[in-house]
């Protein structure tokens, strides 16, 4: 196991550089003068030449992308253009609220996910299964945004259950220690604010987490389906074991592999469309820290995000293969 | 209907009697697909989106870039089925030639993501070695980033537009084709009617056009129809961000971003577009899951 983690890791490493090679490469490949069109055209010669001594754009290339290279060993992801500051100070209490985004999302989308598929296999070909299906085949095409922007209109605009954007009250802020509002609430014993932000996380996490939820869905009632034919779930219900027990702990651990798999990379996903989701509920997370980034032409901090975010995707990835060994013993790496 | 085409189709005539036998594997799968509901739901909901695309001048009541700054956000009616924007421009006629724009982002991208996934993989995957390395490699890197995050960075380097959009869809789509390819290509050049094409002296061109490429179609074109569904939802998405079309374009996501300040007195501006982003990417998911299933019984109902 441990020779395994070494190998995978020293596998990540080519994967990484080449990451930072096209982060790198994001403002190189802009068309013309990158000064020009991050200061735009009637900035002074003045300005644009201290932004390219800041971002070192006169020197020769290979040295540019080598210093890039160490500032990025030693932490340092460079200012952003904007507000000058460091970048990876700046981003951190946006991953806070695209991580509690996230881990919204996947609870929301794994516990209906997972349960809509075992009982729709359980309950194969019944009107339920049937529905759930529908559901998850619309759930699949749905455009995340339009989604959004429905739950807005609905439960927000006309029937006024939850708010529709932001992640807590202007008016009544919470203490940050975390980032984390959810846990910075509990920490701080201030439940009433809890449900507020509990309130703010709702729409979001559910326009994120449907995709997820869908195709989770699917592959835990195919899975389940085949698991279900096997000789030793008939043992188990031979056994006179109650119908509940055989499904969710006997049939569900043997169907749970391609599930993880599909876990992990809608956990992935998920960071992409957060940037999406997080326009619509003015949600203060990395992908609208991205996409202002873009709108200002603040090109550190488009590099430094995206691979920011691309890094946790693979660590992620990772993650998931090895927690196989955990729910399959089966499988050994060698 | 499609029952008694079927049984017409089955009936042997004298002519046709002595060629049963003959039946390609492409009229069976077509006759597989044929049984199958919900992608013959799902053809419908794409010829129905296709044609729309197609005749659009003819059908659309008004000119979509057409103002009438006294019919401001008026409600569905006779004379506006899908009611008026911001700008007083007919919603149906905007969301039909919207369907131009879509549909050519989408399939578009898709054919440019498998050319180039196609070539890269067979190059991969036929000559292996440090090719191999380094072109899955680059495939390993660009699926680490999330697709549309990658889609963001490469239309923040071309500048919004839709043409760059489509680019950048197509871009992102690769390595999914290119490790599909590859794959095919590698457990094909073991079988033996490789080797035999080879012992008959067939050149690396003939076997890869004439043997590996056609036996590597299925796959593809399961895909494929899925990923159209895809770019749909990620060029709406671009759109949405203003990374994709620009105004006055009746691209559905950009109708999206410019009606949501009215959601709440004119939803009509909101439901209609995100209605069609909806069933066409739905159309193209449908199909391609019923392709699955008629080419790759094994997977039915997953």
């Amino acid at each position: 196991m441990a020779s395994y983690i070494f190998k995978r890791l020293a596998v990540l490493i080519p994967v990484l550089l080449g990451m930072t090679i096209i982060v790198f490469s994001i403002i190189h490949a802009i068309p013309g003068d990158p000064a020009d069109t991050i200061l735009g055209e009637k900035a002074t010669e003045q300005s644009k030449q201290a932004l390219r001594d800041q971002l070192g754009l006169d020197k020769p290339w290979l040295q540019q992308y080598f210093s890039y290279l160490g500032d990025l060993l030693t932490g340092d992801l460079g200012n952003s253009i904007r507000t000058r500051a460091p970048i990876s100070e700046e981003i951190v209490p946006y991953l806070a609220a695209t991580f509690e985004l996230t881990v919204a999302s996947m609870l929301f989308a794994v516990f209906f996910g997972v349960n809509a598929g075992i009982i729709s296999a359980w309950k194969h070909n019944s009107w339920f299964d049937y529905i759930c299906m529908l559901i998850a085949l619309l759930g699949v095409s749905m455009p995340v945004f339009w989604l959004g922007l429905m739950e807005q209109w609905i439960f927000a605009n006309e029937l006024h259950w939850l708010p529709s954007s932001g992640r807590m009250n202007a008016r009544d802020p919470l203490d940050a220690v975390t980032g984390f509002y959810v846990l910075d609430a509990i920490i701080q014993g201030q439940f009433a604010q809890l449900w507020t932000v509990f309130k703010h996380l709702v729409l979001p996490a559910i326009a994120l987490g449907t995709i997820p939820m869908a195709v989770i869905a699917r592959m835990t009632r195919s899975s389940m389906l085949e698991v279900m034919q096997l000789d030793y779930v008939r043992t188990a219900r031979a056994k006179g074991l109650s119908q509940f027990a055989v499904v969710y702990r006997h049939a569900l651990k043997n169907s749970f592999i391609p599930v993880l798999t599909v876990i992990g990379i809608q956990t992935g996903a998920l960071l992409g469309g957060a940037v999406l989701t997080e326009t619509i509920f003015a949600w203060p997370g990395v992908g609208r820290y991205i996409f202002e980034a873009i709108s200002n032409r603040d090109y550190p901090v488009i590099q430094s995000g995206i691979l920011i975010v691309a890094i946790i995707f693979v660590l992620i990835n990772l993650l998931v293969d090895l927690l196989y060994v955990i729910f399959d013993p089966r499988i050994q790496y060698k | 209907m499609s029952d008694a085409f079927l049984k017409a189709d089955v009936r042997p005539t004298a002519d046709s009697a002595n060629k049963k036998v003959q039946h390609g594997p492409w009229r069976d799968a077509a006759r597989s697909f044929a049984k199958n509901k919900t992608a013959l739901i799902g053809l419908g909901l794409v010829v129905f989106f296709v044609l729309l695309a197609l005749v659009a001048p003819l059908i659309a009541p008004f000119d979509y870039k057409a103002q009438v700054l006294s019919d401001r956000l008026k409600p569905p009616s006779g004379e506006h089925w899908f009611g008026t924007d911001d700008l007083g421009r007919d919603i149906f006629s905007r969301v039909i030639y919207g369907a131009r724009i879509s549909l050519w982002v989408g399939l578009l991208s898709v054919v440019g993501s498998i050319v180039i996934g196609t070539l890269l993989g067979i190059i991969a995957g036929f000559y292996g070695k440090w090719v191999d390395m380094l072109i899955s490699r680059v495939f390993d890197i660009l699926l680490a980033f999330p697709g549309i995050l990658l889609a963001i960075a490469i239309v923040a380097i071309l500048g919004p537009s839709l043409q760059n959009a489509l680019y950048a869809i197509a871009i992102v789509n690769v390595p999914t084709y290119g490790r599909l390819v590859r794959s095919r290509v590698l457990s094909l050049r073991q079988e033996e009617f490789i080797t035999a094409a080879r012992a008959l002296g067939a050149n690396d061109g003939r076997i890869l056009f004439k043997h590996i490429l056609p036996n590597s179609l299925t796959p593809i074109i399961v895909q494929g129809t899925l990923g159209v569904a895809t770019a749909i939802i990620e060029a709406a998405g671009l759109g949405f961000l203003g990374l994709g079309a620009q105004p006055p374009d009746p691209e559905w996501g950009k109708m999206l971003s410019d009606s949501r300040q009215f959601i709440q007195t004119a939803p009509w501006t909101v439901i209609f577009p995100g209605l069609c982003i909806l069933l066409t990417s739905l159309g193209f998911n449908l199909m391609g899951d019923g392709l699955r299933d008629t080419f790759d019984p094994k997977m039915k109902g997953r």
